[in-house]
């Protein structure tokens, strides 16, 4: 397998980060439902999410089912490196 | 239905090709309390559990299997430069003879998982007391797996796993206090 760009782990550690808020978040909300503060943390951290991964996937390829194909001309979603090989 | 993100939860670095911290890591991918158990558990329980805990058992369920791969990729990073002399040393030349370096649903020492390990009573308090205990066992599990290791960046990912575990176990708990509120505002009515 290709080296990889530093780039590509620290956009992917960004997205990680960006991605666990949502995570806590989501629970969080779960049990406290009618926590307006805590849902409008949710919106913005979902829509910052949005953003990198729309970054990031036109530099290396579809993170999930449904995204564009920017990065290549051919399907470049089965395409390695899957998240054990980086 | 379920949507796969080709990413880790966390990401997952190991220092150094140990083979003795894959066999110990074997526990939390088929064992008892680990995280193939933890996601088949709460996703089943969902079903027949009051509607206002249903959200938290799914989200669970599902960040359990982002457990899982990233517990697949230790052990993956663990092994994939052993030598077979390396995995007998390690003492899982017996997981080798049957899987070479597949990984299998085993524990730590090789017994096949199975449905046991899960229960499903079909009353909320008790399969919610169920799953907080899953949770406190499977974060002592990764306790004793931080102890044993001198990986400092496995050890990294082992204690935000552990975290994990507090963190649902404490959201299972407010979920057991929303259901109870639940039952005793219907006896006042």
């Amino acid at each position: 397998m290709e080296q990889l760009p530093q780039e590509y782990y620290q956009l992917l550690e960004e997205i990680q980060s960006v991605d666990f808020v949502i995570v806590e978040l989501t629970l969080y909300l779960d049990t406290h439902p009618d926590d307006y503060n805590a849902l409008q943390q949710y919106n913005q951290f979902a829509a910052y999410s949005k953003k990198l991964k729309d970054n990031f996937e036109s530099l290396f390829g579809p993170l999930e089912q449904g995204s564009l194909i920017k990065n290549t001309d051919y399907w470049s979603w089965s395409s390695s490196p899957w998240p054990w090989q980086v | 239905m379920w949507k796969y993100e080709k990413k880790l939860q966390y990401p997952v670095k190991v220092s150094t090709c140990n083979p003795t911290l894959a066999k110990y890591l074997i526990e939390q991918y088929g064992g008892a309390d680990g995280e193939l158990a933890a996601a088949l558990r709460y996703l089943n329980q969902r079903y027949t559990i009051p509607d206002k805990v249903v959200g938290l058992l799914t989200d669970i369920g599902t960040e359990e299997f982002a457990h899982l791969e990233m517990i697949a990729t230790m052990i993956y990073k663990l092994t994939k430069d052993a030598t077979p002399e390396q995995l007998k040393e390690a003492g899982i030349d017996a997981h080798y003879v049957n899987h070479d370096k597949a990984l299998f649903y085993h524990n730590a020492a090789g017994a096949p998982f199975t449905a046991t390990y899960i229960q499903a009573k079909g009353d909320p308090i008790a399969d919610l007391y169920e799953d907080i205990a899953a949770e406190e066992k499977a974060r002592a599990t990764y306790q004793w797996i931080i102890d044993l290791s001198d990986d400092p960046d496995l050890n990294d990912s082992l204690r935000f796993l552990r975290e994990r575990e507090v963190v649902h176990s404490q959201r299972f708990r407010e979920a057991v206090e929303i259901l109870k509120e639940e039952r005793d505002r219907k006896k006042i009515f």
